[in-house]
């Protein structure tokens, strides 16, 4: 039996052609998805959104640059290391909730807190903001690191 | 009492551990040193948890301080306790034996925050009190064991791994859906909040009969029982010996304690069929690992082989659900962790030191390495029940308890078992140890202090554990208490009420 | 409502099951990721569809939906996602290696040359 592998042209898909139209175009794009991204990351905990859909947007616009142009490239753009990326996230979602220990609550226990800003206005403080920032990371970071392997050579 | 972080420690600590090595970046020898200190760590804790239950009863926190039906809780109970123990001692075992035995390549890439990850979501499923955390932790050891699997790339690693992952993916999509019929039922998520709601179910018996089957088709296909083991002497097979041996000794355990909990809290409604058809399987699975060490020559599949009788046994003990029989299976639990590893580690002792794993084609090395040979030789005995080692007490307990349940045919199927369990394992010491001589000048020139070293230890704990049985029976019934009387388990819920 | 859900996921589930039992890598990695929908889609129905409004603090809203739910949905796409991306990894290395996606020429003891 064949290999599907080999009939969809696997060997081939790593080619990839310069189309112009597209890497401009994801240069602008690109900006759009991160601040929605950041948008939907921000707006989380009270409304919808939050650091899951947060990261994997930010993932997909990072992810439309690497398809319009080359892992290269995209580094020389923007320098990422998936490991501390990772890790950071992991971390920070792992070391704010047991901190709640010290103030005497059980771990995830969030404190939250109103903040009187001078443009602003009243800004909603929370501590789940740091934990979510940390899901934000890790998604990212993972989901990146995954089509990076994926769609590179070995690494 | 709910601000406990003590409840929390041995998951929270080695998954700490393991994100400070990822930190730290590609250094071997600073990883050893970082699992090795965890390690020792997480045994002072995990004792302190068994002094506290001991003397407290069972701990339970609530995370993000929701009360307990509504948010997760994490409760350990003196099973949880003693099971967090030995798979610490374990752990710390296999990670010492893995200095010498892993190879420079797999540490490199991440060997031992994988296996602190793995830790992580063992301990985990062990003391959460949460059907869905126990998928999520089931979940972050599965994947950590995937990765495992695969580490280092060989082509038998990747083509038996594969397999595995797809195997124990359809079981974890499967869990889901247990949970979802579990959900629709009772509303509720926590263990003792089921319980207490399906005590007086009077509902549908045949919908509860479903999600039994359901579940045990789950988690029988993760602890390795007749007719879902198909996938077990393949893949256990393929791995280097320090991730066989930590995947022998724990995750078919975890499988094991996950049908324990979820058949002693859930399924009790209609046990004259689920416990029944649990007892079969038990029995069937037996049966077939005996076939299994019986029949090959090749040290690492008879020891996989014996994993099956093993699962077996313990699940006879759990399938019976009285004190006795639930003490037994307790005592089973604990030995068979232990055992297995050690039984593991002397194995991949032998098959680095000669480099050949079929047990015929070896001979003499008692000449070479009397101290591995005698290990070897009571760990058989001690896998088989030989009193007074630590094997006996729990087919003892679980034995009279099958007798006076009139489950006969149990009974002499798991004393014929421990035969064939001690003449498998005989066999290989006989092979290995005595007869002619063999060329003892290819024998490979490895270090080999610290892998005696580790599985000689996990030996003399067994014999120990054997030795203090006595002793430690009132921690094991407090633990088998859970079990046979759920109501006791609950009872951090009724009495906050 | 429900049943029309309960009926898509089962016919879901029986595509995933007729995939996963195809000879070829690809097919069977698209299967566990129809099982997880079909399994998913479940659990959503679970918690019984159309009760309300949605699940977000809102001091008006009196009735709303089950989000328990999905959070636990949420959970289980969460892993499920990771393990597919995983599971492609493995299946690209495994290609690589061993030179096939054929599961039936995944027998027995390869030997590293």
């Amino acid at each position: 039996m064949k290999s599907t592998l080999k009939k969809a042209g696997y060997s081939r898909v790593q080619k990839q052609m310069h189309d112009v139209f597209l890497q401009f175009t994801s240069k602008v794009v690109f900006f759009i998805i991160i601040m929605f991204a950041f948008n939907l990351f921000f707006a989380g905990h009270y409304t919808p959104g939050g650091g899951f859909v947060g990261g994997l947007l930010a993932a997909s616009a990072l992810i439309l640059l690497l398809i319009a142009y080359d892992r290269k490239t995209l580094f020389k753009m923007i320098p990422i290391d998936y490991r501390l990326i990772i890790t950071t996230g992991l971390f920070l979602s792992l070391a704010v909730p047991t901190l709640s220990f010290l103030f005497g609550t059980p771990f995830l226990t969030h404190q939250h807190t109103y903040l009187q800003l001078p443009v602003l206005g009243e800004i909603p403080l929370h501590s789940a903001l740091l934990f979510d920032l940390g899901v934000f990371l890790t998604v990212a970071g993972t989901t990146l690191l995954m089509i990076a392997l994926i769609e590179g050579e070995e690494s | 009492m709910t601000t406990d972080i003590l409840v929390l420690l041995p998951i929270i600590i080695p998954m700490f551990a393991g994100l400070i090595m990822l930190f730290i970046g590609r250094r071997p020898m600073a990883h050893r040193v970082g699992a090795a200190l965890t390690g020792l760590l997480m045994l002072i804790i995990t004792l302190w948890v068994i002094i506290r239950v001991y003397n407290s009863g069972t701990m339970v926190t609530f995370i993000g301080d929701w009360a307990a039906p509504f948010g997760i809780s994490v409760v350990i109970d003196m099973a949880a306790a003693l099971l967090l123990l030995s798979t610490t001692i374990v752990t710390f075992a296999i990670v010492v034996y893995s200095f010498q035995s892993i190879g420079m390549e797999r540490e490199k890439f991440y060997y031992y925050p994988l296996i602190l990850f793995m830790l992580t979501g063992i301990n985990g499923a062990f003391s959460t009190g949460d059907i869905f955390n126990m998928f999520v932790f089931f979940e972050v050891f599965l994947i950590a064991s995937y990765v495992l699997i695969t580490l280092g790339g060989t082509k038998i690693q990747l083509q038996e791994g594969f397999k595995y992952i797809v195997v124990n993916i359809v079981a974890s999509n499967f869990f889901v859906l247990g949970i979802a019929y579990l959900y629709s039922v009772t509303g509720t998520l926590n263990f003792a909040d089921i319980y207490l709601k399906l005590d007086n179910y009077d509902g549908n018996i045949i919908i509860m009969t479903i999600v039994a089957v359901v579940f045990l088709f789950v988690f029988a296909t993760k602890a390795g029982v007749v007719p879902f083991y198909f996938w077990l002497p393949g893949s256990y097979y393929a791995p280097p010996m320090p991730v066989i041996a930590l995947f022998g000794a724990l995750l078919t355990k975890v499988g094991v304690y996950a049908i324990a909990r979820t058949y002693s809290l859930f399924f009790i409604g209609n046990s004259a069929f689920t416990h029944q058809m649990l007892l079969f399987l038990a029995i069937l699975t037996i049966i077939v690992g005996a076939i299994g060490a019986l029949a090959y020559t090749d040290m690492k599949k008879v020891i996989i082989y014996n994993i099956l009788i093993a699962v077996g046994i313990i699940l006879t003990g759990f399938s019976i659900m009285d004190q006795t029989a639930t003490v037994g299976a307790m005592y089973y639990l604990i030995h068979d962790i232990i055992i297995k590893a050690a039984l593991f580690l002397l194995v991949g002792f032998i098959i680095y030191r000669t480099g050949k794993v079929d047990s015929e084609r070896l001979g003499g090395l008692i000449g070479q390495h009397p101290l591995a040979g005698w290990a070897f030789f009571i760990a058989a005995l001690s896998l088989a029940g030989v009193p007074p080692l630590s094997g006996f007490y729990g087919k003892l307990f679980i034995v009279q308890s099958a007798f006076e349940n009139n489950h006969y045919i149990a009974a002499i199927i798991l004393l014929l078992s421990s035969l064939v369990v001690l003449y498998s394992l005989i066999k290989i010491f006989i092979n290995v140890f005595w007869g002619e001589d063999m060329d003892f000048s290819k024998l490979k020139p490895v270090k080999y202090d610290k892998l005696l070293v580790s599985s000689i230890g996990l030996v003399i704990v067994s014999v120990a554990f054997g030795l203090g049985a006595d002793l430690l029976y009132p921690l094991f019934e407090m633990a088998a208490e859970a079990f046979h009387d759920p109501a006791s388990y609950a009872s951090y819920l009724t009495e906050v009420e | 409502m429900e049943l029309i859900i309960i009926i898509l996921s089962g016919i879901l589930i029986g595509a995933s099951v007729y995939l996963i039992l195809s000879k070829s890598v690809l097919r069977i990695i698209i299967g566990t990721s129809t099982l997880a929908h079909g399994v998913h889609l479940m659990l959503l129905t679970m918690g019984e569809l159309k009760r309300g409004n949605v699940p977000v603090l809102d001091a008006e809203v009196s009735s709303y939906a089950d989000p328990l739910p999905q959070a636990l949905m949420l959970t289980a796409i969460v892993i499920s996602f990771a393990l597919t991306a995983f599971l492609l990894a493995v299946a690209i290395k495994t290609y690589r290696e061993l030179g096939t996606d054929n599961v039936e020429e995944m027998k027995g003891v390869p030997h590293d040359d």
